[in-house]
């Protein structure tokens, strides 16, 4: 049956990079009409195989076969012409086009030498309706959601007519549950017409959801190849990792209610906060050694209460306390003095400087709190860069290697280096495990207990509500720009946090 | 070992390199075409000769570049900087007055006041893009256009021409060397320990490199483009000082024109991204040394004044290919046994 037909296959690929060998030998197999997983840890050569088949970057040795024909992708472009469509982890349209201009830009419908805006705006419609999506597709692009903009990416890979190679790159780390129910409905309709999809995710569950088969890689090598249902949850997590769970369960025990001396002041007091548009007034306390969890959907207003914490947004209401004195005009360089840093959702945009090494991306915090005239001297700033390094074990060859050079979860690390260098009395973080591997999610995990342990205050904002369960002692929930909850002690679980978000409605 | 190849891989990736190439080319040129080019010579206790002649003719562009590395850093750009020479010009000689051999004002107190009013052109930019936020191209040709007739309402629409000797020394004098080299020297130190000794330089790149991290890392994008627009009014100020100094006179209409295209080549050349983030000031030195070489090698091979433009364009055009990494790996590809040779 047309069922094992592969149709992407590759031979013994390698790709060196200076000082790593990403991909070593590879052989992988794709087939139509299925969905493959690629799973491991960051650095286990995914982006690199992805990168290899997308044409971005050129292996060393080794050959690819699309139906059959050998191929070398030059470029992204050419890999698209030839049947190898993509869709990336960070959305990668222009967000001042509309959503038919995002469509169709680089292949537009041609008449008489013109663009026919027309035909695209109704072939846009078209397959945006076949996945179930209904919006105005002459709006401009940044006038909706990040969510809806992925959907618009996928759109447009799955538009571009003989792509017989879909690979999805963390399509579903900025959706939410029935968003991502929707993208699968798609995927499964895209699978049923004999296409094959290459799907790439840290979420486990939305594996063994939707996928077929499983391909493991584990620093640069080929684990194995595996079909889904004969591969135990253990036994995926223990080949990517190659460590056992253990260390996850005893964090658990972590989340023990807090016996608080009913004298004791909170360190960071926030009443009738709010600000229009963005997040409605909320009152909230926050103490030192505890870890207090922001939870609700996507869009709720968990990051917009965190950056007015931090001072990134100006409120429209309410007034801010630290350490009983009330802070006005709150700017991201105050919230720092005063010992409060946000590790942002979006590392790309807000956390990194692409173009600066590992010692300056980690020591620029420290030093923006400083100021000017109190440079730190390189000496002590390679020190507290390769402590941090060393402490954090962030995989980089050396510390003036540039940031951009290095994993996202490596990249993830050394924001937060930057954050616990400036020593924080309150870490807000948000979604800091997003998009990385199950190792470094433990040893973040693991951190904020380490921090709360060291008496210091914690914020932590994830979507995968049971790393929030797991991790706080406090929770604040959020619905719709608004906080309608708060759970403490053996509350903290995620039955009563879903039916906090879920209010009196029914909860479908 | 594995420092050699950081500082190699440092010096390759800013594209100092190629720029140092293009010079030795431009000097190497020297040797045939125009005799006589590396003759030193002593006369009166100064040193004389063409290669003299290109650094005390490049003083001003080379004090420029400095503002303009800095702008740039930020992502912006300096369009102001030859009308703001003509003000400070302006400025100075008018200080000083007509007398014969004498000033009005003491010469420190010209000196400070050329360029405080610089300064002043440089902070008026910086508001405009950092508080008002105005696009750097348009904020700054506000002055671009301005800025002239600012200096010739400063002159009251004449030439000024001054006649005191300490104020020529300055841009015109001799210790061994031309003192405006010192000048140069003087500048260039000053920035780096500014940026390179405070944490100025990291908060540039930064917010150059990427505002929104910046912002968030506690860095007031807003304060450090006000200042690099401030230094660079002020580099644009010593520039119109050596200029006023070495013509003995103020233009309004013609000192420094045309200065902030070649302050910007230089930057460009020396390996500074116009986008913004990384910058180099020996690049930036050294852009300024190309462009001032090559003009003096144009014409001192007499090369017809009709074409001077043309020939200049075609370098910079050269050495920007050279300096595109895209551009040396599709030649590279052309050749692909030339490559394997050169590894």
């Amino acid at each position: 049956m047309s069922e094992s037909r592969s149709i992407l296959e590759t031979r013994a690929i390698s790709k060196t990079f200076p000082g790593v060998n990403a991909l070593s030998g590879v052989n992988f197999t794709l087939n139509a009409g299925e969905i493959h997983a690629v799973m491991g840890e960051n650095g286990a050569g995914k982006s690199t195989l992805i990168k290899v088949l997308t044409g971005a970057e050129q292996p060393d040795s080794g050959e690819m076969l699309l139906a059959g024909k050998r191929i070398q992708p030059k470029s992204p472009h050419h890999a698209q012409e030839l049947g190898i469509s993509t869709v990336y982890q960070e959305v990668n349209l222009c967000p001042n086009l509309s959503v038919a201009e995002n469509m169709f830009i680089g292949r537009e419908t041609i008449k008489f030498g013109f663009i026919n805006a027309k035909a695209s705006v109704i072939r846009a419609r078209e397959i945006l309706q076949r996945m179930n999506i209904s919006i105005d597709v002459t709006r401009q692009l940044d006038s909706y959601s990040v969510s809806i903009q992925q959907m618009v990416a996928i759109a447009r890979a799955i538009s571009v007519s003989q792509a017989q190679v879909l690979i999805l790159d963390e399509p579903t780390s900025s959706l939410d549950r029935i968003e991502v129910q929707k993208l699968f409905e798609v995927m499964r309709q895209l699978k049923a017409h004999g296409q094959g999809i290459i799907f790439i995710t840290h979420f486990i569950d939305q594996v063994y959801e939707i996928s077929d088969r499983i391909t493991v890689l584990h620093h640069g090598e080929l684990v194995g190849t595996y079909t889904t249902a004969d591969l135990s949850r253990i036994s995926l997590v223990t080949k990517m990792i190659g460590k056992e769970l253990t260390d996850l369960e005893n964090l658990s025990k972590a989340k023990e209610a807090i016996q608080r001396d009913p004298a004791e002041q909170p360190f960071m007091q926030v009443e009738q906060l709010g600000r229009k548009g963005s997040i409605q007034p909320f009152n909230l306390d926050i103490y030192k050694g505890e870890v207090l969890g922001f939870a609700g959907l996507l869009g709720s207003g968990r990051s917009e209460a965190a950056s007015l914490l931090f001072g990134i947004d100006s409120p429209d209401s309410g007034s801010i306390r630290i350490d009983q004195k009330e802070v006005k005009h709150l700017s991201p360089l105050k919230a720092i003095l005063h010992g409060i840093s946000l590790c942002p959702e979006n590392r790309k945009t807000d956390g990194i400087f692409q173009e600066l090494t590992v010692r300056e991306n980690i020591i620029v915090g420290l030093q923006s709190s400083l100021g000017w005239f109190k440079f730190i001297p390189l000496k002590q700033q390679y020190e507290i860069a390769e402590k941090y390094i060393k402490l954090l074990r962030i995989s980089t060859p050396s510390p003036d290697q540039l940031i951009r050079n290095l994993s996202g979860g490596n990249q993830q690390k050394v924001i937060l280096a930057r954050w616990l260098a400036t020593d924080p009395r309150l870490l807000i973080l948000d979604e800091p495990t997003r998009g990385i591997d199950i190792g470094t999610k433990t040893e973040i995990q693991k951190m904020l207990l380490d921090l709360v342990e060291e008496d210091k205050a914690v914020v932590f904002i994830s979507s995968e509500l049971e790393e929030v369960v797991r991790c706080s002692s406090r929770v604040m929930v959020l619905r719709d720009q608004q906080k309608v909850g708060e759970l403490a002690g053996k509350h903290v679980n995620e039955a009563e946090i879903m039916q906090t978000i879920a209010g009196g409605a029914e909860y479908a | 070992m594995l420092k050699v190849g950081v500082a190699w891989r440092k010096i390759s990736a800013n594209g100092i390199i190629y720029s140092t190439l293009a010079l030795l080319a431009l000097l190497a040129f020297n040797i045939f075409a125009s005799p006589g080019f590396f003759n030193l010579e002593m006369k009166e206790g100064h040193l004389y000769g063409s290669l003299i002649d290109i650094l005390r003719n490049g003083a001003p562009l080379m004090v420029l570049a400095v503002g303009m590395t800095l702008v740039i850093a930020t992502g912006g750009i300096d369009l102001s900087v030859g009308p703001v020479i003509a003000i400070s010009a302006a400025v100075a000689t008018s200080m000083i007055g007509k007398n014969m051999g004498a000033s009005n004002l003491p010469l420190p107190l010209v000196i400070l006041g050329a360029l405080a009013v610089a300064s002043l052109c440089g902070f008026w930019n910086g508001i405009l893009v950092s508080r008002i936020g105005i696009a750097p191209i348009v904020a700054t040709l506000i002055l671009y256009v301005a800025g002239r007739g600012i200096a010739q309402m400063i002159t009251d629409g004449q030439i000024v021409r001054v006649f005191y000797d300490p104020y020529y020394f300055i841009g015109g004098g001799y210790l061994l060397i031309p003192f405006s080299l010192f000048v140069v020297a003087g500048v260039y130190l000053a920035a780096w320990l500014f940026t390179r000794r405070t944490a100025f330089g990291m908060f540039l790149e930064s917010v150059g490199v990427n505002p929104n991290a910046a912002r968030f890392s506690g860095i007031s994008e807003k304060n450090i483009k006000l200042v690099a627009y401030t230094i660079s009014g002020l580099c644009a100020g010593v520039a119109g000082i050596l200029i006023s100094s070495n013509l003995k006179s103020a233009d309004g209409n013609n000192a420094g024109l045309w200065y902030e295209l070649d302050a910007i080549l230089s930057v460009a050349l020396g390996g500074t991204p116009l986008t913004g983030g990384r910058f180099s000031l020996p690049g930036s030195f050294l852009g300024a040394l190309i462009i001032q070489t090559l003009t003096t090698t144009i014409y001192s091979v007499g090369v017809p004044p009709q074409v001077v433009m043309l020939v200049k364009a075609i370098v910079v055009i050269l050495v920007s290919l050279l300096q595109s990494n895209n551009f040396r790996q599709s030649i590279a590809a052309r050749f692909p046994s030339r490559k394997g040779a050169a590894r």
